[in-house]
């Protein structure tokens, strides 16, 4: 499939000794959203952490846009057009709305030294709360604001972990509203561990589920229902 | 005696004191915050920013080689830094005690060098006239080159808050301290802004260096004699905040001044040890708590 923008191939990761991800092969298609679901402890954050290069390589080889980017760091694969959200936020605590925001421009290739407007038409609250320290927002402030610095280094590839964990319901709606527009008005690739199978049902297009550290299965969200993969999978 | 005029110019002496302090501890208390390093040779920073003030007196004597003197300390101690931090401290990421370890052994390799290069006894640098006298203020007698240490020092901490809160490296440095992950998630490359805080750092301690000179002679032991109160001004400070840090060097240096009208040279530096000691006891955290990167685990 010429059409990926990510391919891992035989990708096998973990911590330490122990290995978490198992001879992974997975394609992500360009332009469309994918949610990649499976019980807690199956890998799913772990490959999150392989894509952006956290987590070494065991074997395999990961595909950005053609490219092996396999032996790039972390913040080659940013300025590559790669962005995470990662669970529980990682918003830089000490840095106001405004500076985390700024933060996000380091990955951009185009030098640009202001923040793109869109984010603030995307997450208003962020405007208004600018000169706050991201530190003390609430988690859904937070959520906005760590997919708000995700886009304003202008990825491709948007990688998000749980978006949506410990949020309440009109920001989760927010920030389905938002992906949307970064998925379809932009042309975005988005690739979402998600929990929450409504949501990740509502957003995405494609499907991937895992299981003890492989992709078990893997389809179309609009031929078959959340409930049908749940229970192939044992959700 | 006037007690107003032995007191006075002790005070002052202590403000000199408290910022060569500072410039040594600026440096470590940056490192720290940032790579969780302790660097026993920092010291030797400000002996080799002593030793190239010399150097350059030699090459441009004059009213102003002193002025010469000091972006040649900061870049030299900077380049040498830069040396330390690839060949060294980067090698050791994440092994505290090995870091400790081999920056005391090059901290030993570098006096013994400088033993070899300038000999024992150390060299003078000539204060220019211009430093060399004093400025009257009513009874108070000021030394020149007292008050050019405060006001370097002074812009030197204008210099640094500046670059932290106001430029894009000074962002990256900040966003690296908070949160290192994420830092390199972003696009920050976390190798190049730890280099360039390490640099700066050098670079600030080989400025004091050159003050240092004009204070006294620069022997091979000069570091040694400064960097154990930069670290105690380090722990007192907080551990890396940069307002602790200038509140605990000014707090030390006034202490270790004002002791010295009353006991000699020793007792003062002893009882400066007991303050820090006592002060940890009723606020371990230091003056400032940072939330450092150890702590986020």
């Amino acid at each position: 499939m010429s059409d990926a923008l990510l391919r891992l191939e035989g990708v096998s990761s973990g911590y330490g000794q122990s290995r978490i991800l198992w001879d992974v092969d997975f394609a992500l298609p360009r332009g469309k959203a994918t949610a990649l679901i499976g019980r807690n402890g199956v890998g799913k954050s772990t490959l999150l952490s392989t894509i952006m290069g956290l987590r070494p390589l065991i074997s395999g080889r990961v595909l950005f846009d053609g490219r092996d980017i396999s032996r790039l760091s972390t913040h080659q694969r940013a300025r590559a057009g790669i962005a995470l959200v990662p669970q529980g936020r990682h918003v830089f605590p000490f840095l106001t709305v405004e500076e985390n925001l700024l933060s996000g421009l380091a990955a951009r290739r185009d030098g640009r030294r202001t923040i793109p407007g869109f984010i603030f038409d995307l997450f208003p609250k962020l405007d208004a709360i600018r000169h706050r320290k991201g530190g003390l927002l609430s988690g859904g402030e937070q959520q906005q604001l760590a997919i708000g610095r995700a886009l304003a280094g202008d990825p491709r590839l948007l990688l998000l972990d749980e978006p949506t964990e410990g949020i309440q319901p009109n920001v989760v709606a927010q920030i389905e509203d938002a992906l949307r527009h970064v998925r379809s008005e932009m042309g975005m690739t988005i690739l979402v561990v998600e929990q929450y199978l409504d949501f990740a049902w509502r957003l995405a297009d494609l499907y991937a589920a895992m299981q003890c550290g492989r992709i078990v299965r893997s389809g179309d969200t609009g031929t078959e229902t959340a409930d049908t993969v749940a229970h192939l999978v044992h959700i | 005696m006037d007690s107003v005029a032995l007191f006075l110019p002790q005070l002052f002496n202590g403000l000199s004191v408290a910022s060569l302090y500072l410039l040594a501890a600026v440096g470590l208390a940056l490192s720290f915050g940032l790579m969780r390093v302790i660097n026993m040779a920092h010291g030797e920073m400000l002996m080799l920013g002593g030793y190239l003030a010399w150097l350059t007196l030699m090459v441009v004597p004059g009213a102003f080689g002193i002025l010469l003197a000091l972006p040649v300390a900061f870049l030299g101690t900077a380049a040498i830094g830069a040396l330390v931090h690839m060949g060294l401290i980067r090698r050791l990421a994440d092994r505290p005690l090995d870091t400790l370890l081999a920056t005391w052994g090059l901290s030993l390799i570098l006096q013994q060098a400088a033993r070899d290069l300038f000999g024992a006894i150390g060299v003078e640098v000539r204060a220019p006239d211009w430093l060399a006298g004093s400025i009257s203020l009513g009874d108070v007698v000021i030394p020149s080159a007292r008050l050019m240490i405060i006001v370097m020092t002074l812009l030197v901490l204008g210099g640094i808050a500046l670059m932290l809160n106001r430029s894009r490296i000074g962002l990256d440095i900040r966003a690296v301290n908070q949160d290192r992950m994420m830092a390199s998630a972003t696009g920050i490359n976390v190798r190049k802004v730890e280099l360039t805080v390490f640099c700066a750092g050098a670079g600030v301690a080989g400025l004091a260096g050159v003050l240092l000179a004009l204070l006294g002679p620069v022997t091979p032991n000069a570091g040694q004699v400064y960097i154990v109160p930069a670290f105690l001004v380090v722990v007192m400070g907080g551990l890396g905040s940069l307002t602790g840090t200038s509140m605990a060097a000014l707090i030390l240096g006034l202490f270790s001044a004002l002791a010295q009208i009353f006991f000699d040279v020793s007792i003062a530096q002893m009882l400066m040890l007991v303050l820090v000691i006592l002060f940890l006891q009723i606020r371990p955290q230091g003056v400032v708590a940072v939330r450092s990167r150890a702590l986020d685990v």
